[in-house]
């Protein structure tokens, strides 16, 4: 009994209420749409598939949440990324692989200058942030204002490359059986994931991280390099994002100055609905694979009902976001309250 | 006589709106050198017209935006990022009420007074939820502003249906140019009016005292009497109601509503200016009329970076470098960092001397 008391703590009971959320909305998909094919796998399939840069940078995004910072500087850094993608390819001639390496470094460097004004000059993270997110959208205007679109033969053929699963296909009108597939961007996508989860379950690094966010000043005191934790989590987030934006560029094959505009609140979003706190020191990176896969849900429901407009999945994030913010303020008040008595 | 003359500048220096006027002025001597009738002033038309009243005439919406975070920033010790989309927001209900809904229309189909009074209603109350989230549930302000951020222009949108509503009426024009008979546009009034009552508000009342002690120290302005969770909900409806009262002279300007981009990135520009203003972006003590110059400063940048030739599109890297200086000046690792590294330098030119 006793043990069972202590695992279901407020951060599991958070995280399970994601994980329901997430079945409930698909559950009433599939009864809503099952005419549609709702129930198809690869309508499951295609979560994953629209999402795989989002998971990419929602991960990153988690790990900095838990060091009590906040990063809305991804979306721009998304888009600038596509943008340097397409220019390199399109109008400079670079090879697809130098063009990723470059990005990767360029991404891993935004996050090296915007860790180190937040960890070593003491700033606010959301200034900082703030900042690096109107300069990346800027720099991306600067490169091209216009859209160019990726048409670098290895470029597409990574961006093309298809994985069929060999059960769950389904006939088509030609009576030709098509089997549910997924693209590389997706597999890419769970490693991260899977790297990041061990990274911050099984690490000193990621141990660290959580005890600088729990209580920065106790961290201190117990030896721990809380500057150098901080700027490598930006860093590693600069470089997140950077692939992340990658993945987004395989997907959409193109860049141009208003691309992933609110990126950043639906990593934010997917980490807050998936258990992570805002104030730090609690977070998991498979609650925000669920929070990225209830916005995906609730993007096809709109999709697949036809007549909504795309605007109301921006509201209905924001309403979800206000519900699990406010769901955590109250748990965190009545911790406290417990506490005091 | 150096002496006196160093204190001196010491005590110039040590102003609180020191910074403020000297970028303000270092922004109009750039101007000037470019272009030499910068401060021409001629009259067409019975209405002023050249670059200085251009600018101060753009720089009203910001002001009154400027105003409002100044509070926010001072009570809470974060900003309120939402300003742009909730004036979007209210600029979207003003058209929809004014102009009933349909895409253009050239007669009012609501009293004008309604408009306004829906503008300040929608601009508070979106204020009202913020401050909610602040004060009453304690969420940091800015990841609580972050929801209106997005999701406000997502409403904005819905109200409009997704498209461009326009008002030509001339009546509704006349708050975003000229009234006929008067030399000075509009929105400049606006903008004075605001400060002036703000200004009378803070100084006439306890209220600017409070804000400054709650953003020192919460809690121990609860302890000697203060409500600190109402002066900081007091402060995001205030900021609320003059994002609405700009997403009216916004939408007056341009007598029509484009949710995605009407007040896009002026948060951004709010902020700087309440920086600009030499506020603590860590809340306390601030000054208004500082973050009042901020925004005029701001405004005589982008201006001036608009004359040469830089797209709107890429107007924010520049904006994003004076914030991330302006920011890194006020922090004092760096003041440290730099006095070690005096000292290190100091005591190593001695060793050198002493070999």
């Amino acid at each position: 009994m006793k043990h069972v008391k202590i695992k279901m703590n407020n951060h599991t009971f958070l995280l399970i209420i994601t994980v329901l959320l997430f079945i409930a909305m698909y559950m009433s998909g599939v009864l809503l749409f099952g005419d549609k094919n709702f129930g198809r796998i690869q309508v499951f399939f295609n979560l994953f598939i629209s999402n795989a840069g989002l998971i990419v940078v929602a991960t990153g995004m988690t790990m900095v949440l838990i060091t009590a910072g906040i990063d809305i500087s991804v979306g721009s850094v998304v888009a600038m990324t596509c943008m340097l993608l397409a220019w390199m390819m399109e109008h400079k001639s670079v090879n697809a692989i130098s063009a990723l390496i470059i990005v990767l470094i360029v991404g891993t460097a935004f996050g090296f200058v915007q860790g180190w004004l937040i960890s070593y000059l003491n700033l606010q993270p959301f200034i900082i942030t703030l900042a690096g997110m109107f300069f990346a959208r800027g720099m991306t205007a600067i490169i091209s204002i216009e859209m160019i679109s990726i048409k670098n033969e290895m470029f597409l053929s990574w961006a093309n490359a298809k994985f069929y699963l060999p059960f769950g296909g389904h006939e088509n009108k030609r009576g030709d059986i098509i089997f549910p597939y997924i693209y590389p961007s997706v597999v890419l996508a769970i490693m991260v994931l899977v790297v990041v989860f061990i990274l911050l379950k099984y690490t000193k690094f990621g141990r660290s991280i959580y005890a600088i966010g729990g209580n920065e000043q106790s961290a201190l005191l117990m030896g721990l390099n809380v500057r150098r934790t901080k700027l490598l989590t930006y860093v590693i987030n600069g470089f997140l994002a950077a692939f992340g934006g990658f993945l987004f560029a395989l997907n959409t094959c193109a860049g141009f100055v208003e691309q992933a505009k609110g990126f950043e609140m639906e990593a934010i979003a997917s980490a807050v609905i998936g258990g992570t706190l805002l104030t730090g020191g609690v977070g998991n990176v498979v609650g925000s694979l669920f929070g990225v896969l209830i916005k995906g849900t609730i993007e096809s429901l709109i999709n697949f009902q036809g007549t909504l407009s795309s605007w109301w999945t921006k509201i209905t994030i924001g309403a979800l976001l206000s519900f699990f913010i406010i769901l955590q303020s109250l748990l965190a008040a009545r911790k406290q309250r417990r506490r005091v008595v | 006589m150096s002496k006196t003359l160093r204190t001196h500048i010491k005590k110039i220096t040590e102003m609180k709106l020191f910074l403020p006027i000297l970028s303000l002025l270092l922004v109009l001597i750039i101007n000037v050198i470019k272009t030499p009738n910068f401060f021409n002033i001629t009259i067409t038309n019975g209405v002023f017209y050249g670059y200085i009243i251009d600018i101060i005439n753009r720089s009203s919406e910001l002001v009154i935006l400027a105003v409002g975070m100044t509070l926010v920033v001072a009570a809470s010790g974060g900003a309120d990022i939402s300003v742009g989309a909730v004036s979007a927001v209210s600029g979207a209900v003003i058209i929809f009420i004014l102009g009933g809904g349909e895409t253009s229309t050239d007669f009012y189909h609501a009293p004008y007074i309604l408009g306004i009074a829906a503008a300040a209603f929608v601009g508070g109350l979106c204020g009202v939820w913020n401050g909610f989230l602040v004060a009453k549930m304690k969420i940091q302000p800015m990841v609580a502003t972050l929801i209106l951020f997005t999701a406000g222009r997502g409403i904005a949108q819905l109200i409009t249906g997704g498209q461009i509503l326009y008002l030509r009426v001339d009546h509704y024009k006349g708050l975003g140019g000229f009234i006929p008979g008067v030399p000075l546009p509009s929105p400049v009034f606006v903008a004075i009016l605001v400060v002036a009552l703000t200004y009378l508000l803070l100084k006439k009342t306890p209220i600017g005292l409070y804000i400054e002690s709650v953003g020192i120290n919460a809690k121990a302005s609860r302890l000697v009497g203060l409500n600190p969770v109402f002066i900081q909900f007091l402060s995001y409806v205030y900021s609320g109601l003059c994002a609405g009262i700009a997403g009216l002279i916004i939408t007056s300007r341009v007598y029509s509503i484009d949710a995605n981009n009407a007040g896009l990135n002026m948060e951004l520009d709010a902020i700087l200016a309440v920086a600009l203003g030499g506020n603590k972006l860590s809340g306390g003590k601030f000054s208004l009329i500082g973050s009042v110059i901020g925004a005029i400063t701001i405004q005589t940048l982008t201006t001036t970076l608009y004359a040469m030739k830089v797209s709107a599109d890429q107007l924010p890297v520049y904006k994003a470098i004076v914030v991330v200086i302006i920011v890194a000046l006020q922090s004092v690792e760096l003041k440290r960092m730099v006095q070690n590294l005096r000292a290190k330098f100091l005591t190593n030119t001695t060793k050198k001397e002493a070999v």
